[in-house]
């Protein structure tokens, strides 16, 4: 993991003073709220509908186990006793009182944390792929390019005022699990005709009232460019983005506006201008970057174990876990697990302080003390020993941690709605929970396979439901809380938004119509056909015909 | 008036030009339009300084090749949310050389000045009813940066050391 050296810790702790007389200038009414707004929210603090809630940065979701039980502490100590992670790999306390805010902030930094640029109209946390570094498929490590543009990026002189907020992403697999063409600008690490490893670089994606899929700027730049490539194009989009309604504000709408290839030109010729050489990427930074993200000390281990064979054979339960939250790992006799936090009762991503610390002496024992956070909500401990699983899999069931359901039906991202947000026009939280409730088998739901479901409870889309399969989208009509459902969206190498089923349906409703749209999809699927294969293949229609037969 | 130049609270002698009023002498500032359409007579003045101001929407490379009539240019802030103006300091100081005094002017607060002169502003008019001692400070908010901009020409990589 990347440690911060004298200059980060610093500026963190200039930019901590910063912000306690900001606080204190607004405690004595010196500002406005109005002008402290937006200084807040390049901090990560929003006004919700009961309180202030505050965002705090993992940056590309990495967290040691140290940082974990810290942010238990501060459940603790400044919340109630419990916090959200979020679909951008951060987490989220629903109760912070801005008074105490100063010192909160102080506490993250004594573990290299902070809630810098988590909101506000500029470059937020940079999200990559959960399983970075220990993924098979990986052509490069994406972490180190992450880390730079990381540093680049916190308080840029020139872009802490863009039209809008800006989000990046990388990857560096073949296939994408960061959803890449669902942000703002995204790299993915590709390898040229020649064989060299650079960035293809994409723009213009995201969800929102307008969901786009990226395009593509530039099919591959090298490595060393990759900060000055980016520098152009977030002088492009600084000077030419919309300004004037902020619905339309997004680089997507740029991009749409002057079509991918005049945006190429303008970046282009930015670029062939660029301010400074200095910003040219050296091998010797790359390989700094990278000495911060070297293989732990992996024991040689045998690529299969008996006894988890065994279990596999023995225990169905077990069986359902091991195929859906555990993952294989580049290295033989090692695992990556992913730790649903998709349990029923409780919000998609929500944690206890309890959870949080006895997950903390998990990553110590089993995974060389390393966590990562994913924009599903969920947390991976990315390198566990084959043997091991049996044991961490008892004790994650008796954290109540045990939800054998990654990518499957109730792993659903669900924005917090009506019940914390003010823009929302529904409640999402209940009805995810209705939607655990209804589908409590197991056994059903492991039978449905992969089925990603994403519920937001207004159009900005926060639970990306364009990239569900299933889609549940909250909408007011006349004062009452009504859900649209969307089917087709997908976040990966296929990615494409969501369309439109039809009318929407009352709360009552909703429920009823997803289990319609998955009896479509048990009665047409062919075998080992998930969800979305089967939908892109007969279509809309049938799941139409038989939802609204009744109304 | 006074304003900040140069991390100094000094009385400003500059005179902002409205569009139709008359030209005075001395040191005078005015709109592009204007410097458009009396391009001659603007620079047929003697003994006295010129400055041409930009809005938000108006952009470096509009006055590029004019900046040697330059004393001044001065880059206006709608609100301080339109954050335009830094990239138009920027290519006027890292791209096209401009060695003048680049102020700011209109919502110029206190909090956001330490990335107007990362970005290569040395003047500031802070807003009316802000004081100017207090904007002052904002030059000590922050001692490390990571990037390169118009007052550092290394990224914090090449300085690590
Ligand atoms: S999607 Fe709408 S309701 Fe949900 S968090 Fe975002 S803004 Fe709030």
């Amino acid at each position: 993991m990347y440690q911060y050296d004298k200059f980060d810790h610093q500026l963190l702790t200039e930019r901590n003073r910063q912000l306690r007389d900001q606080v204190e200038r607004r405690l004595r009414g010196e500002i406005s709220e109005t002008e402290f707004r937006p200084l807040r929210l390049m901090n990560g603090l929003y006004l919700q509908l009961h309180a202030y809630m505050l965002r705090v940065a993992i940056p590309y979701g990495m967290l040691s186990s140290a940082q974990m039980r810290q942010l238990a502490y501060i459940a603790r100590r400044y919340d109630r006793d419990y916090a959200h992670f979020t679909t951008r790999q951060n987490i989220q306390y629903n109760w912070p009182k801005l008074e105490e805010l100063p010192d909160l902030l102080d506490d993250l930094a004594k573990v290299e944390m902070h809630a810098i640029q988590t909101s506000g109209n500029c470059i937020r946390n940079i999200s990559t792929d959960q399983f970075a570094g220990v993924a098979g498929d990986e052509i490069e490590d994406p972490r180190p390019y992450a880390e730079i543009m990381r540093q680049w990026s916190t308080f840029h002189p020139e872009f802490s005022y863009l039209p809008r907020k800006f989000k990046i992403a990388f990857t560096g697999a073949t296939e994408d699990r960061a959803a890449v063409a669902f942000h703002d600008l995204g790299f993915k690490l590709v390898k040229n005709d020649a064989g060299e490893i650079g960035f293809q670089v994409l723009a213009g994606g995201g969800m929102g009232r307008t969901p786009m899929v990226a395009k593509v700027v530039r099919e591959w730049i090298p490595k060393k460019h990759l900060l000055s490539y980016a520098e152009s194009i977030m002088r492009i989009y600084n000077a030419y983005g919309r300004r004037d309604n902020m619905y339309k504000a997004r680089i997507k709408i740029l991009v749409h506006e002057l079509g991918i290839e005049e945006f190429r030109r303008e970046v282009d010729e930015d670029f062939e201008n660029t301010l400074s050489q200095s910003l040219t990427l050296d091998d010797a930074e790359i390989a700094r970057m990278q000495a911060y993200f070297t293989a732990p000390d992996y024991e040689d281990l045998p690529a299969t174990d008996d006894s988890v064979d065994m279990l596999l054979e023995s225990n169905k339960r077990f069986r359902q876990w091991y195929e859906r939250n555990v993952t294989p790992h580049k290295v033989p006799g090692y695992s990556i697990v992913t730790i649903s936090l998709k349990v029923a009762g409780v919000a998609p991503g929500d944690t206890t302080a309890d959870q949080m610390d006895a997950i903390a002496d998990l990553a110590d024992e089993y995974s060389f003390g390393e966590l990562r956070t994913t924009h599903k909500q969920n947390l991976v401990l990315s390198d566990v020993p084959l043997a091991k699983l049996p044991e961490l899999w008892n004790k994650l069931k008796a954290l109540s941690l045990g939800a054998a359901n990654v990518e499957a039906l109730t792993d659903i991202i669900c924005c917090p709605g009506l019940d914390y947000c003010q823009l929302a026009n529904a409640r999402s939280i209940p009805i995810s929970q209705q939607i655990s409730d209804k589908f409590d088998d197991l056994d059903y739901v492991h039978d449905l396979g992969d089925l990603r479901l994403n519920i937001s409870g207004c159009i900005n889309a926060c639970g990306h439901h364009h990239a569900g399969h299933i889609g549940i989208l909250g909408v007011d009509k006349k004062g009452e809380e009504f859900y649209q459902i969307t089917l087709g969206g997908s976040p990966g190498n296929d990615a494409s938004i969501g369309k439109i089923m039809g009318r929407a349906f009352s709360g009552d409703d909703i429920v009823p119509a997803i289990e319609k749209v998955i009896d479509v999809y048990l009665e047409n699927r062919q075998p080992e056909e998930p969800f979305l294969a089967c939908y892109r293949r007969i279509g809309m229609d049938p799941f139409k015909e038989r939802v609204y037969a009744d109304h | 008036m006074q304003i900040i130049k140069d991390r100094a609270i000094v009385e400003d002698d500059w005179h902002h030009v409205e569009n139709g009023e008359a030209l005075p002498d001395g040191k005078i500032i005015v709109t592009l339009d204007r410097w458009r359409e009396e391009r001659d007579a603007l620079i047929g003045r003697k003994n006295s300084g010129l400055g041409i101001q930009l809005s938000s929407d108006q952009e470096a490379k509009d006055i590029a090749d004019d900046l040697e009539h330059f004393e001044v240019v001065s880059l206006h802030f709608p609100v301080f949310r339109d954050g335009r103006p830094f990239t138009t300091a920027r290519l006027l100081r890292e791209r096209h050389g401009f060695a003048g005094e680049l102020r700011a002017v209109g919502d110029v607060l206190r909090d956001q000045i330490f990335y107007m002169h990362r970005c290569g502003f040395n003047s500031f008019v802070v807003r009316e009813d802000r004081s100017v001692e207090d904007a002052l400070k904002a030059f000590d908010d922050f001692t490390i940066t990571y990037q390169s901009a118009a007052d550092e020409e290394l990224p914090l990589w090449r300085r690590r050391g």
